[in-house]
């Protein structure tokens, strides 16, 4: 065991796939030399040598494009895209190509990529480095959807998705990156994708969240008077979403309140409540609240915490549906 | 049949003021008058004060995160002064600060960026650009566009637009180069090849020789110039400009520069790139040269420069105020530029500062709940 951020667990889970795998390539803008803008990728291209932990010309689309005829070709590759931002040039890549040549080929040739992403705000960066877009991919078939927001969960996550034979595109809360540390086993381990963590157990109300809103939750949860009884629900994997997890405890709560940075309409706000809806109806005892970005752009970083849910917002809501 | 050339081609590499001062007097003849290069020069000191300031605004935690424009400003200036002020149509990526403000943008706004606020981005009324372009290279397809559209409604206007050696690698730069031959729209393409796009050398970005030929696969003309030498940064800009107004289409221009600085200030370049090599670019810094030539042809002195630099820092002083003393925007900041006009919804989270129905509708609230609950 060791005491790691979030990056050092991730480049922990890097370093021990790679050593064990030959197939296992990293490609990306500045991933090399300089082990990545977060260091996420330091010390790798040592190690590994630049044959295995490249540095591409800056093209998003062709990271995206080239990982993918790698994978297809019987690599592992783990392409990197600097910040969410810049998913932009190499979305067309991700979702209609990588997504989508298992299903067109009839399982023929697959992709069995990672690709890896910082993602969301509050650390001050410039703009289009502060975005949530996991709604735009969890609502693309055929790829799967993970963000973690420990060190543990990223690093036993991060090689399941490695592993699986489907791209996965896995977001990194970069406001997390440095911010928290705890224990993290040396040997390789694997958590499934497709698994919520209960990180708190409760029995008033169920508060669903991933990401760095994690941190945010449990600060709320902090604030609140003693006899609240919060569950709180990490989904660690956005798609395919535990939907097990998120009714079972709902349907013991009787509540619940969805927190996420993204904005509010068509995010996986909307999505968890329809769930809710679906299989919880006559559990519930108040509709089921969502604490969101706004449907706006991310702002700058003057506005950016004004932006964000954060401990008061989420305490409130939190007491208005249980006062509902 | 024997085989025969398709096609050849050959770049041109322009300087006229090399890094030792010396100034090739047939090439830059009448190019710039003297109190022209004076005023230049000036503006070339300003502009790095500022920038000296930003970066330490950014070290003691008043900005944000900065890339610093040092040591590529002759190409900044040289092109930017080429352009027809309030004429032409500037459409910058983030390393020429000095073509903006030549171009009439307040000094402060491009603190205001980067101290995290739109209100940076606001171009004033009159002032012929975009703002700074953070997703590299996506910019010059807009400016492709915008020259088209001056095509278009035949008014004698180009439109100039800046990026890095790395921007070369995207898409976007070779699909506006096509689009802007193609069409032949009054469009410069102006690259800062400062060497480095953060930590991948120039090498790395593409295996062709020049950037500037790049052109020729596009049919468009194109040339590399020194980057750090003002006057020939300046001829070839204006060359490329002059033949875009008079309906010759688009060009190439390669500036040969190098980013002194380190990529941002969230770099650290010593962890990539030779102390070697920057002490070598460090002695061709575009302004020591230029101040040589002035200081060569009895155009300035000691004097003279400390009296500039005086007055540099008392520029610099008003900017950060200005950039400093302007109040936090307001909250409904966030909400009122989405649209022309909000929508219901996007109403209702402005007024309610809340994303959920439950807050949104006090009635429904759970305002009585909680009393209730109490
Ligand atoms: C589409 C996109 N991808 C990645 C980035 C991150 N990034 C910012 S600057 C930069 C390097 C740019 O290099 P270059 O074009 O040479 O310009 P320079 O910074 O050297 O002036 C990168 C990779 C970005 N801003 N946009
Ligand atoms: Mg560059």
């Amino acid at each position: 065991m060791a005491n790691l951020t979030l990056v050092q667990a991730i480049t922990l889970a890097l370093q021990q796939e790679m050593e064990k795998d030959e197939r296992v390539v990293l490609l990306g803008e500045d991933v090399g030399l300089n082990g990545g803008v977060f260091r996420v990728t330091e010390g790798l291209q040592k190690r590994f040598g630049p044959d295995r932990v490249i540095d591409t010309p800056l093209s998003e689309s062709g990271i995206m494009g080239t990982a993918i005829g790698l994978a297809m070709a019987g690599m592992r590759s783990i392409p990197e895209i600097q910040f969410e931002g810049f998913l932009g040039p190499a979305y067309d890549q991700l979702v209609n190509h990588a997504a989508r040549y298992r299903s067109r080929t009839r399982g023929a040739v697959t992709v069995p990529m990672t690709v890896r992403v910082p993602v969301g705000g509050g650390i001050h960066a410039p703009e289009l480095h502060s975005d949530s877009p996991e709604a735009i991919y969890a609502h693309s078939p055929g790829i799967k959807v993970v963000m973690p927001c420990t060190p543990r969960d990223a690093k036993g996550l991060l090689i399941s998705a490695i592993r699986d034979p489907d791209p996965v595109i896995f977001f990194e809360p970069k406001r997390v990156y440095r911010s928290f540390r705890e224990e993290v086993p040396e040997d390789e381990y694997t958590i499934p994708i497709g698994q919520a963590k209960v990180v708190n157990e409760g029995t008033d109300l169920t508060v669903v969240t991933w990401g760095a809103t994690v941190f945010q939750c449990l600060e709320a949860m902090d604030n609140l008077p003693e006899d609240v009884s919060i569950e709180l629900v990490d989904l660690r994997t956005i798609y395919p979403l535990d939907v097990d997890t998120v009714v079972q405890s709902v349907q013991k709560t009787g509540r619940c309140v969805v927190v996420h940075e993204a904005p509010k309409t068509a995010g996986m706000g909307a999505e968890i409540s329809a769930l809710i809806q679906e299989h919880c109806f006559l559990h519930l005892k108040a509709p089921v609240q969502r604490v969101t970005g706004f449907d706006t752009m991310m702002p700058y970083y003057k506005l950016e915490l004004d932006y964000l849910p954060d401990a008061k917002k989420i305490g409130e809501s939190v007491m208005q549906t249980l006062a509902y | 049949m024997p085989i025969r050339t398709a096609y050849t081609a050959q770049i041109e590499y322009l300087q006229i003021l090399d890094e030792n001062g010396q100034f090739d007097e047939k090439l830059g003849k009448d190019l710039l008058a003297p109190e022209e290069v004076v005023f230049l020069y000036q503006h070339m000191v300003t502009c790095r004060a500022l920038d000296q300031i930003a970066f330490k605004l950014q070290r003691s935690g008043r900005m944000g995160t900065y890339p610093q424009n040092k040591g590529q400003e002759a190409a900044a200036i040289g092109s930017g002064y080429a352009a027809k002020k309030g004429v032409d149509f500037l459409v910058p990526c983030y390393r020429e600060n000095a073509a903006l403000f030549l171009h009439g943008l307040p000094m402060h706004y491009v603190l205001l960026h980067w101290m995290g606020d739109e209100r940076g981005n606001k171009i004033p009324e009159g002032v012929q650009q975009l703002p700074l372009c953070i997703p590299i290279g996506t910019q010059m397809l807009h400016a492709t566009g915008i020259a088209w559209a001056f095509k278009m409604r035949k008014e004698p206007r180009v439109a100039i637009t800046y990026f890095g050696d790395g921007a070369t690698s995207e898409g976007d730069f070779h699909e506006a180069m096509n689009f802007a031959s193609t069409f032949q729209v009054p469009c410069v393409f102006f690259c800062q090849n400062n060497q480095w796009a953060i930590s991948v050398p120039r090498e790395t970005q593409t295996a062709s020789e020049t950037i500037a030929q790049k052109a020729i696969a596009y049919g468009m003309p194109s040339i590399q110039v020194d980057g750090n030498d003002l006057f020939a940064v300046f001829k070839a800009s204006r060359e490329a400009i002059e033949r875009a107004r008079g309906g010759g289409g688009p060009s190439l221009i390669e500036a040969v520069t190098y980013r002194l600085g380190d990529h941002t200030t969230a770099d650290d370049a010593r962890r990539y790139r030779d102390a070697q090599e920057l002490e070598m670019w460090q002695g061709k810094d575009p302004m020591i040269r230029l101040r040589k030539y002035l200081v060569d042809r009895g155009l300035w002195d000691d004097e003279k420069e400390a009296a500039h630099q005086e007055k540099s820092k008392a520029i610099v002083q008003e900017v950060v105020k200005a950039a400093e003393g302007i109040e936090k925007p307001s909250i409904d900041d966030i909400f009122d530029f989405t649209y022309a006009t909000l929508p219901a919804e996007l109403e209702a989270q402005k007024r309610t500062l809340r994303t959920s129905s439950l807050g949104q509708d006090p009635e429904q609230a759970g305002l009585q709940g909680e009393a209730q609950r109490a």
